[in-house]
């Protein structure tokens, strides 16, 4: 064994580990709040999967519809999520994304622009208003880039005063965290390697702000990165920390369907809200069967009107191409099954019939760009072909919604972005993700900073538990009689996709947990080839424990929720049960195996729920709340 | 669409691949034999030789759909963005060569140590909040952003930074030049309609070692996002910095009045500086290929400098038959770069050949 007094070891008050929107902005507010921070990316700085984001950030700043406001964008949240959010987390989210829009203007960040100069707004599917502040198509760039861009300028500020650009904020690029190391029940530090020279870090902490996004990798089809394995919920879970609604996963419903090298690559929902629809294999635009009737009052129901809404919002019922996602979702895969679709298995998303060329070109230059370049397609000739692909992940670590620090058994820890749970319900809008994670990030990353300084004694790393970690990291490296780490994950992928995917069955569930189960036995005995320099068939083996625990999670609560709600939907249990929206599934780690509970949703308080009126509440919660609602109204009068 | 898709790679056809494997201490090209699908692209490629063949081949990538600039390598020579590298542009017999970015130094395979990118980013000033405007108060025109917004699509992939001369082979030139990406990263912010500094320009050239690039547009040539990093960055900083320097009116005033009160662009007024002035008869002959052999040029030398003279308009470069700019190292039939502005001119050029309008006296025109 490696002696452990040998490892790189770092002392940080506040480590962030993930460098995504999410991470970079925590980061920045535990740096501000002059804590010494460093920031853990598993890939190079500034290539996060924040890139990705195409549409824009969603914002009630009513630059161009000045009736919006954070009541109208709470309530599309909690429509979005179907009233299964943390309310708290959609109030502050609505409150306050605004102030953290235009404070990405002061780091340099420049939006798309309205006609007396403000941030552009955008349409997007779920919001009731123009509101996604955006940068063409390629908005998460500029959020990256922007937050990238201000902590080097954090760094020019250090190095300026104490002559260190790396005084107080350091990124360390293409570092993979393992482990968190406890004293007790508090945080100490967390264990990782360099995966350029495969050799150990050690950083002692006593805060540790996770942001390391989501879990896409463990399915087939995704729009993920390969930095998509869930490491931030498994360390979390391993730590003591407890996951919420881990079964609800987003099937982003346009993914790319050819060619197969680009499968599961996004086009942006932009597409639809520029005018884009959809079409199945007969030409038929199809989206006006599937609204459904929580939404006939929002969506039109004939061409006509639809098209006039692009003009005249205001007296006009939106197109149903812009239904949240999880809708649009199961109808293209209901088009497909019925033997509607197109030879590669998607439908036709069609902008080239609608839109001049030129538009589309400056409405979608990255879109453009990326049919052109990868699939020779030009989208301002023909109709893209799509289909649903893993995009997001709604279920996380449960949080504490004002300061994000994790619940459970663990202290010090705290989490932002997609690896966090509770803030989306069970579907999440679109743009509704970048401003959560400047929201939260903003705030883990300042709690973390403020836990810290009212720490009375710094905690200890134990050395058995680096002893411990060093271990299990270099097992797979010294095993050579276990599988490849590629085929153990490709199987992996087939479960989840085919198992636990968009629409789910009882017996597909308990046959995909049997699955895990055996995958679990031989995922322990993985072996990687080669040395600990670079080694990508070594980092796979080491994320492959973190894929499988989380898709336990996925698999077992997917079994338990007896409905079908947002990103989860049950084909033996087809319609919303009130009963259940009140109700979290809470995963935890027992020893090796995880544990599922029932919790119950926090309340929605009183002013909050009065936003909303009853006939729609009446969609969504039991004749109990109900009748209590009703109590409350009678009251104020 | 599922019909239109190119047929060279024809499913489960093998197809010869030569991959560099190695680190720091040498290395050499490996062959491989590997299936390829219709559709695919060189990094899904390299993808099926991990999951066979090479299961420690390393490589970066991160979105796989030219995002993120992570998947930066050489294929067959040229610098390629491998997601964004279609197995149909290649014959079917044709070897595929792929090998590291040649401008940094190899860690293992096809990783390469870009540590020096992230130390110039560091070294660029960054933005200058205008003070005194709250957040949620910055007004700008979209005209007005999207010049800078035109640098903002750089995914960072160093395909610029590889590819250029300055520095490829020439590591002693590494200390002291910054690269096409951060001149335009000066420049975004030089065009940013509410930085408060001003300096942007005489930065790219004091400290950014703009003055070491002389145009041979090859990091243009390469860019994945099509950013015309030398005719819209590099050139137009260049030229300012140009007039600064050697133009006699500016070089006076910067002795008379303190530095740094000198005419500046200022929020939102960058794009007035190339209005040209149509009402004026001039005939223009300003020509960077141009030499001094110019009867009329030479007279108006005699009558002094006409600042109202029409300059010409930037235009696209010509490209060659194949769709490419002409110049490239690769082809270019000497060694080192060409001059960009032809062999047969010295500087400094007259002041009459200077693309300049001087703006006090634009005022007063």
């Amino acid at each position: 064994m490696t002696t452990t007094t040998r490892i790189e070891r770092h002392h940080y008050d506040v480590v962030v580990i993930g460098a995504g929107g999410a991470g970079l902005r925590a980061a920045i507010e535990a740096r501000l709040a002059g804590r010494k921070t460093a920031i853990i990316s598993k890939s190079l700085f500034g290539k996060a999967h924040t890139v990705m984001a195409e549409g824009g950030a969603a914002a009630a700043m009513g630059n161009v519809n000045s009736r919006d406001n954070w009541q109208v964008h709470f309530r599309d949240t909690m429509r979005g999520g179907k009233f299964l959010n943390n309310f708290r987390m959609a109030e502050l989210h609505a409150k306050e994304s605004p102030q953290r829009i235009w404070e990405l203007e002061t780091y340099g960040a420049l939006f798309d622009r309205t006609k007396d100069g403000k941030i552009s707004q955008r349409n997007f599917g779920g919001h009731e208003y123009p509101r996604l502040a955006h940068v063409g198509d390629r908005t998460g760039l500029e959020l990256i880039r922007t937050l990238q861009q201000k902590i080097v300028s954090l760094q020019q500020e250090d190095k300026r005063d104490l002559g260190d650009y790396e005084a107080r904020i350091k990124v360390f690029s293409e570092t993979t965290i393992t482990e968190l190391l406890l004293d007790g029940d508090r945080i100490a530090g967390a264990f990782g390697y360099y995966r350029e020279s495969g050799e150990f870090v050690l950083f002692e902490a006593p805060a540790v702000v996770l942001a390391t996004g989501g879990v896409g990798r463990s399915y087939k089809v995704t729009s993920n990165s390969w930095e998509y394995t869930g490491d931030g919920h498994a360390l979390a879970l391993r730590a003591g920390a407890t996951l919420i609604n881990m079964e609800f996963l987003q099937f982003h419903p346009t993914g790319m369907v050819w060619p197969p090298s680009v499968k599961g690559i996004l086009v942006t929902e932009s597409v639809r809200g520029d005018g884009g629809v959809l079409k199945n294999s007969e030409g038929k635009r199809f989206m006006f069967d599937y609204v459904p009737d929580v939404f006939r009052k929002q969506y039109a129901d004939n061409e006509a009107e639809a098209d006039r809404w692009y003009a005249d919002p205001d007296n006009n019922r939106r197109p149903p191409e812009l239904l949240p996602r999880d809708e649009v979702a199961r109808a293209i895969n209901s088009e497909v099954k019925a033997g509607r679709g197109t030879p590669a298995g998607g439908v036709y998303l069609d902008i080239a019939s609608r839109k001049s060329a030129d538009e589309i070109r400056r409405r979608l230059p990255s879109m453009y760009h990326q049919f052109k370049e990868l699939a020779d397609v030009d989208i301002t000739k023909e109709p893209m072909e799509v289909g649903p692909t893993c995009h997001y992940v709604m279920g996380g670590v449960e949080v504490d919604p004002d300061s994000g620090a994790a619940a459970g058994t663990v202290r010090g820890l705290f989490a932002a972005g997609e690896v966090s749970g509770g803030m989306h319900g069970s579907n999440r809008l679109g743009g509704n993700s970048l401003s959560d994670l400047l929201v939260f990030g903003k705030r883990a990353g300042g709690h973390a900073a403020s836990y810290t300084e009212q720490l009375a004694s710094r905690p200890r790393v134990s050395i058995s538990a680096v002893e411990a970690a060093v271990e299990t990291a270099l097992a797979p490296l010294q095993r050579d009689t276990g599988e490849s780490p590629y085929t153990l994950q490709q199987d992996l992928q087939a479960v989840m996709g085919d198992l636990v995917g968009i629409i789910r069955r009882q017996g597909e569930l308990e046959d995909a947990l049997r699955r895990l189960a055996e995958l679990r036995e031989r995922v322990a005995k993985v072996s990687a080839s080669g040395g600990r320099r670079y080694n990508p068939g070594w980092h796979l083996a080491l994320d492959l424990r973190n894929m499988l625990v989380v898709s336990e999670c996925t698999a077992m609560a997917a079994l338990e929720r007896q409905e079908s709600r947002g990103g989860h939907t049950r084909e033996d249990f087809p319609a919303m049960d009130p009963k259940w929206r009140r109700v979290n599934l809470v995963c935890a780690l027992d020893g090796d195996t995880v544990r599922l509970t029932h919790k119950p949703l926090p309340k929605m308080r009183p002013e909050l729920v009065g936003l909303f009126d009853r006939a729609e509440l009446a969609k969504y919660l039991t004749d109990e709340e109900l009748a209590e609602f009703d109590a409350l109204t009678e009251e104020e009068r | 669409m599922g019909d239109n898709g190119s047929p060279a790679g024809k499913p489960g056809a093998k197809r010869r691949f030569r991959i560099w494997r190695g680190d720091e201490n040498g290395g050499d090209l490996r062959d491989y034999t590997v299936e390829v699908n219709e559709g695919e692209v060189v990094l899904d490629v390299i993808h099926r030789l991990q999951a066979t063949d090479a299961p420690d081949l390393a490589c970066r990538w991160n979105c796989k759909a030219g995002k993120c600039g992570s998947c930066s390598m050489e294929i067959n020579g040229k610098p390629r963005l491998s997601c964004m590298t279609r197995m149909s542009t290649f014959t079917e017999d044709e070897t595929v060569t792929v090998t590291p970015l040649r401008t940094f130094p190899v860690i293992r395979d096809l990783v390469t140590d870009v540590s020096f990118n992230y130390e110039k980013a560091r070294e660029t000033p960054a933005f200058a909040p205008p003070e005194g405007v709250a957040p949620g108060d910055y007004r700008m025109q979209q005209v007005d952003v999207e010049r800078s917004q035109e640098f903002r699509k750089c995914i960072e992939c160093f395909l610029c930074q590889n590819v250029c001369h300055v520095i490829r082979d020439h590591e002693e030139n590494k200390p002291a030049f910054s690269g096409p990406r951060y001149f335009i990263r000066a420049a975004e912010l030089d065009m940013h309609p509410l930085d408060a500094r001003t300096d942007r320009r005489e930065y790219a050239q004091a400290e950014q070692g703009l003055g070491f690039c002389n145009i041979t547009k090859c990091c243009t040539e390469v860019c994945p996002e099509h950013i015309k990093i030398t005719d819209n960055a590099i050139i137009p900083m260049k030229e300012r910095v140009v007039d600064r320097r050697y133009d006699p009116l500016v070089w006076l005033g910067s002795k008379i009045f303190r530095r740094g009160q000198e005419p500046q662009s200022t929020a939102g007024s960058a794009g007035k500086e190339s209005v040209v002035h149509s009402g004026v008869r001039q005939v223009g002959v300003h020509s960077h290929g141009g030499g001094s052999g110019d009867p009329s040029a030479e007279v108006q030398a005699q009558k002094g400098v006409n600042w109202h003279r029409e300059v010409p308009h930037p235009t696209a470069p010509a490209v060659d038959a194949s769709g490419k700019l002409p110049l490239t190292e690769l082809t270019f039939d000497r060694a080192a770069a060409p001059s960009p502005f032809g062999d047969d001119v010295t500087f400094p050029l007259p002041p009459e050949h200077l693309n300049f309008a001087h703006p006090s006296q634009d005022e007063k025109h």
